[in-house]
């Protein structure tokens, strides 16, 4: 399988990837010459195979029902969260105005 | 007196104890040679501060008699994947640039609770992406290596772990962490004369590191010694209810178990590895390791790994996809970089902060991963491979009943120079041949020095064991060790 140059541009869109012309030119090529490389696993009959879920297999745990079990991952950590944002503002997130 | 750069984790931890030398003077010692060794640009941020602080504390310590960790007073490298509280964390990326984690990740906090100290912040391949380092947006790392043919060309200290690799074979550190997704602990400790272990998948929390590809990702030491890595691990590895993943085990107490006499072992060699065109020297390195396992009592066994050849390409789906979904995060809202182009709304906003923020190779990998998970395509590629890594798993399992550890080169190649594979990605992922395989299956390798090739260049030596069989894994790597004698240092040159 090949993918030409406006499917490149629509994988980059769906990746939420800006990418100018230049660029796309140089990815097409690269991204064709990938998908023939990692095609040869067609060659394999795995039919009878399932695929991998887990790659050592254990149970997920529950934790505790209680609130902020772990204080590190539990709530209450409102300017820890925001402490890294590009725009925080009252307490949120800022981003651009999203309703015209 | 020695140099006190040149002791590992086991020398300046007993050195200390036994009061030869104070943790405060190896800290110094070590931040002193960090400061030496810009050109290498094997870390982005330094933190001399934190490594004297962790060392006046071990100090403190030993005056007031407590005792003290299994790293006490050893400062380490922290690769820039974990996160570091107060302390920027970057993977190696423009989009996290800036970014001071508001918590520090389980597997640091590990390693500074038994007792180790902080240089700094090591540089990577960007979101730990390639097998060069020359992939970070913070500039490469050189090796500290060259070729003895007087030409100095620069070298790459292998990746995506090669600001852990450089630093430690320069000196800068007697160990660090590095993390392996499918080779990136492993193949920078073959490229520069140094060893370094991927445990099983789940003996060391991920939570904290930044993500690449979750199911494969894995953090371990890196040092200059089997036992300097078994010491670090046991500092690093343990049960995290933080991770979903992590494996509730007890943590085996690998530094007291290690044993070189490998009496009554069987040594598998995988007839698939024995690729056409890998280098003749690689092939005869791997031929002396067969004949120093011998010589430690192993019994050697021809063992097949059928799928060998499809685990490259089944990587090349799996880590990409993992990729594309984990790298979903970098939005330019909660942390990180952001682009909003003048009147641009909310989608402009994410596609023009992610292009200006992830380099080329990254974007390679979100858009191929993205590619192979979308409607249409899942089942032929992201189900097919998956089903792939499932043989692959299973060809390990039936080639541990006839054997206890396999033996394996590395990598296919020693170092190679910077820039000679940045033009054709298929080929900087052929590096990885050896090592992907491994780290589908979740199993336990290291990489251990064999030796240097007709350059002067280093040859490492890869053993993989069963799941949870680290102990096996170190013992075979200790007895080629003891044998292969490696003492090649490279002359500093920085």
């Amino acid at each position: 399988m090949s993918v030409t140059r406006e499917e490149v541009a629509k994988i980059a869109a769906l990746a939420r990837i800006k990418v100018d012309e230049h660029d796309l030119d140089r990815m097409v090529p690269e991204f064709n010459n990938l998908l023939a490389w990692v095609e040869q696993l067609g060659e394999v009959d795995t039919s009878a195979v399932e695929p991998m879920t887990a790659v050592i297999p254990q149970k997920l745990r529950l934790r505790a029902d209680v609130v902020d079990a772990d204080p590190l991952t539990g709530g209450g950590r409102r300017d820890a969260v925001l402490a890294n944002a590009p725009r925080a503002e009252h307490g949120f997130f800022g981003v651009p105005k999203v309703i015209e | 007196m020695t140099n006190i750069t040149d002791l590992g984790v086991k020398a300046l931890r007993d050195g200390v104890a036994a009061g030869q030398f104070s943790a405060v003077e190896v800290a110094e010692a070590f931040n002193a040679a960090v400061a030496e060794a810009g050109e290498l640009n094997a870390f982005i941020v330094t933190t001399p501060d934190a490594a004297l602080d962790a060392a006046k504390k071990v100090d403190a310590a030993r005056a007031a008699g407590q005792p003290l960790g299994k790293m006490a007073g050893v400062p380490i490298g922290m690769k820039d994947l974990f996160a570091t509280q107060g302390v920027q964390t970057t993977a190696a990326s423009h989009i996290l640039e800036g970014f001071k984690p508001q918590y520090e990740s389980t597997v640091s906090q590990k390693l500074w609770d038994a007792g180790a100290g902080m240089l700094g912040k090591l540089n990577l391949d960007q979101f730990a992406m390639g097998s060069s380092n020359e992939t970070s947006y913070f500039g490469n790392v050189i090796s500290p290596w060259r070729r003895n043919d007087g030409g100095n060309a620069p070298l790459a200290p292998g990746g995506s772990s090669g600001g852990s690799s450089a630093a430690i074979a320069a000196r800068l550190c007697p160990a660090a962490t590095g993390t392996d997704t499918g080779g990136s602990i492993r193949q920078p400790a073959a490229f520069t004369g140094i060893s370094g272990i991927k445990p099983t998948y789940g003996r060391c929390s991920r939570w904290g590191i930044v993500a690449f590809a979750s199911s494969l990702d894995q953090a371990g030491p890196m040092a200059r010694s089997v036992e300097d890595c078994a010491i670090m691990l046991e500092a690093m590895a343990g049960f995290d209810p933080k991770d979903s993943t992590s494996l509730d085990m007890p943590v085996p107490e690998w530094t007291a178990g290690l044993n070189a006499d490998l009496t009554g072992k069987k040594v598998g060699i995988p007839r698939e590895y024995r690729m056409d065109g890998t280098d003749p020297e690689i092939l005869a390195s791997w031929d002396a390791g067969i004949a120093w396992l011998k010589d430690a009592g192993a019994e050697v066994v021809e063992v097949s790994l059928p799928h060998t050849k499809y685990a490259l390409p089944a990587y090349y789906i799996v880590a990409p996809a993992e990729a594309s979904s984990n790298l979903a995060r970098y939005d330019g809202v909660r942390y990180g970089l952001r682009d909003l182009p003048e009147g641009a709304g909310l989608q402009d906003m994410y596609a023009a902060t992610r292009a200006a923020g992830f380099g080329p190779e990254v974007k390679r990998r979100i858009m191929l991963g993205t590619y192979v998970l979308s409607a249409g395509f899942y089942d032929a590629y992201y189900t097919q491979a998956m089903k792939l890594r499932t043989l692959i798993q299973r060809d390990f399992t039936e080639a541990f009943k006839a054997c206890d550890v396999i033996l394996a080169p590395t990598t296919p190649t020693a170092a190679f120079a910077l820039g000679e594979k940045t033009e054709d990605p298929l080929a900087m992922y052929l590096n990885d041949v050896f090592s992907v395989p491994a780290s589908l299956a979740g199993l336990p390798a290291m990489s251990v020095p064999a030796g240097l090739n007709k350059d002067g260049l280093p040859l490492g030596l890869q053993l993989i064991g069963p799941a949870f069989d680290e102990q096996g894994v170190l013992n075979a790597g200790l007895a080629i060790e003891q044998r292969a004698g490696f003492t090649a240092k490279p002359e500093k040159w920085w």
